[in-house]
């Protein structure tokens, strides 16, 4: 009898390896030029900026000659914005999560919501700035001075408007993530839980959350990342130029006062002090390395969140095999 | 005496365009093991399922006719579906514990009823789990993933985890498929136990397991209830010629 095998499966005879080396090898240059891009500019912004970054520069107040002093107040007013819009878009961005993956049944409602969280993600930030000011500070901010005669309380660009405008850019990321951990829950634990007489609420609330949080976390930790480096939805929201003080409001307890962040100030931001700091500059060789120290700063932020986020991912991963594994 | 727990009248079954059941008609006895038999695909577990409205959640689901569980039509709309189903328990075709500690998986259903004292959560932990034969290999290591046991140890789990509501009614769907001659037989003898208390349906594809552990033994072919009688009598003088062909594995 012929033997098939002989001559047949060595390498040498196949034309399937070599196109198979030649589109692997394309792909793995292509692959590597990616890190290799990412290295450069994260080794640039780290030669340049490193020299300037010590413990003034990360504390310190700006001076009114932007080539001096620091960017406390900077980093201050990126967290004090970053935390409010945190607390307005997390429980929003999860409870239409909620929405759209437990309770909407697939329907034209259904659709449009998706649909319409889609398209929002696609909108431009400087587009989502100007609705930002238009709606929060012109018609929400000023309905409320009127409606409760604080003259020009409300109505004016402040952290609190700023923090919501970000909320809007960065709630569709959130609720596609979300919804993504939720559906990822296996059908099994829902029938498992149900079938033991727990409500769809306690369903949700006991097995589906705790096994979506990292999931969750992830989408949360990647929208605050997104959000702190975007520079136009806030320009026209109270970020400030130049400003020493520090947004915050203290409260009176008699024997001890609480320093809290003002919601109705104005702030210094990262992402826009480096904007003014490269187009602002009356002698850019001057304020170069301040410019380089800022970015560093503002890319090892969103670098160790994006870094959180995948050991999130990492975790959630993991779950979920062990649990597909047991199906 | 011999009481009637559940009535299936007409009952006929719908995902969108299968049709799972087909106008079933039968009278479940109170504290019997009644046992659901015929070839895969058949409508063993839509039966089922329909006895807690499971098949509630199944997208594309329809049904006709009447489920009455103590005379009373469960799927009438002012009945709460969520202490029906603490009523009737379900152990599911597959093993679907949470991947939790094994503890956590046991009382889950008591801390949402509201069981709150510690000492108490753990006695129904125990109970259930020495009613199961299980409490031996898994007393140490309680609070190890659920997920980490063999798939004999995670059914039997299923089962205990389904004890805690303690229910009226129970629903098995294959609890002994992943179990060896053991185990399977510490499980039937659990279901001489529980039918003092419970009453018990059960779908096995083992059909000496059937002979042995039911008293009452209803054949599905396609949908269709083909013969519906004492165990002793379908396994030794079937009155359908289709149901003795399965028995003797004549069958297709
Ligand atoms: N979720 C579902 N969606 C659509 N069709 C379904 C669904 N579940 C069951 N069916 C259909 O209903 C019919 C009966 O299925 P069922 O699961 O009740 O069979 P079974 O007797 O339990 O089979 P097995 O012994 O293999 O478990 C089958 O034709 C099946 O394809
Ligand atoms: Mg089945």
């Amino acid at each position: 009898m012929e033997n098939r095998f002989k001559g047949n499966i060595k390498k040498e005879n196949s034309s399937n390896s070599i196109i198979d080396n030649l589109l692997i090898g394309g792909i793995r240059i292509i692959s590597f030029s990616v890190i290799i891009i990412f290295i450069l500019i994260l080794g640039k912004i780290f030669y340049e900026g490193i020299g300037v970054i010590n413990w003034n520069f990360l504390t310190g107040i700006p001076k009114s000659d932007i080539s001096k002093g620091g960017i406390g107040p900077a980093i201050f007013g990126t967290m004090a914005v970053s935390i409010i819009m945190l607390i307005l878009a997390v429980p929003v961005g999860i409870f239409s999560a909620i929405y759209i993956s437990e309770f909407a049944k697939d329907t034209f409602w259904l659709r449009l919501i998706r649909a319409s969280v889609n398209s929002l993600a696609g909108v431009p930030s400087i587009v989502i700035g100007l609705f930002g000011f238009g709606f929060f500070v012109l018609f929400i901010g000023k309905s409320i001075d009127n409606i409760l005669q604080t003259g020009m309380l409300f109505g004016q660009p402040a952290i609190i408007w700023a923090s919501a405008t970000l909320a809007v850019l960065v709630l569709p990321t959130i609720i596609v993530t979300t919804t993504e951990a939720l559906n990822s829950i296996p059908l099994t634990f829902r029938q498992a839980s149900l079938g033991l007489g727990a409500s769809k609420w306690q369903t949700i609330r006991y097995i589906i959350l705790p096994q979506a949080r990292p999931g969750i976390l992830t989408g949360v930790i990647l929208a605050l990342s997104r959000s702190i480096g975007e520079t136009a939805p806030i320009m026209f929201l109270g970020c400030a130029f130049f400003l020493p003080n520090l947004p915050l409001a203290y409260l009176d307890l008699s024997f001890v006062q609480i320093p809290i962040i003002n919601p109705a100030d104005q702030f210094m931001h990262l992402a826009y002090h480096i904007f003014i700091l490269a187009t602002q500059s009356s002698n850019p060789t001057l304020t170069a390395p301040f410019q380089y120290g800022t970015t560093l700063v503002l890319v090892l932020i969103t670098l160790l969140l994006n870094l959180t986020a995948i050991i999130f991912r990492f975790r959630f991963r993991k779950i979920i095999e062990v649990v597909n594994r047991n199906q | 005496m011999k009481e009637v727990k559940i009535k299936i009248k007409n009952l006929s079954v719908y995902f969108n365009y299968i049709q799972a059941l087909n106008d079933v008609s039968l009278e479940i006895f109170e504290n019997k093991v009644t046992c659901l038999i015929g070839p895969s695909g058949c409508g063993k577990t839509s039966l089922l399922r329909s006895l807690n409205r499971m098949n509630d959640m199944i997208y594309g689901f329809r049904m006709k006719g009447e489920v009455l569980i103590d005379d009373i039509d469960i799927y009438d709309k002012d009945i709460d579906v969520v202490n029906l189903r603490r009523l009737v328990g379900m152990v599911f075709q597959q093993s679907n514990l949470f991947p939790k500690s094994i503890y956590d998986n046991l009382i889950f259903a008591p801390k949402i009823l509201g069981v709150k004292d510690k000492s108490e959560l753990e006695e129904i932990a125990e109970k259930v789990c020495t009613q199961t034969s299980i409490w031996d290999e898994v007393k140490d290591r309680l609070n190890e993933s659920a997920l980490n046991l063999s798939a004999g140890q995670q059914q039997r789990l299923c089962i205990a985890r389904a004890l805690t509501v303690n229910p009226d009614i129970l629903l098995m769907d294959e609890p002994s498929s992943s179990l060896d001659p053991v185990s399977t037989s510490k499980i039937e003898d659990l279901l001489f136990d529980l039918k003092r208390n419970y009453t018990i349906l059960i779908v096995t594809h083992n059909m000496q397991q059937a002979a042995r552990v039911s008293d009452y033994t209803a054949y599905l072919y396609l949908g269709q209830l083909v013969e519906y009688d004492k165990t002793t009598k379908i396994f030794t003088n079937p009155a359908n010629k289709q149901t003795e062909d399965f028995l003797t594995g004549r069958f297709g």
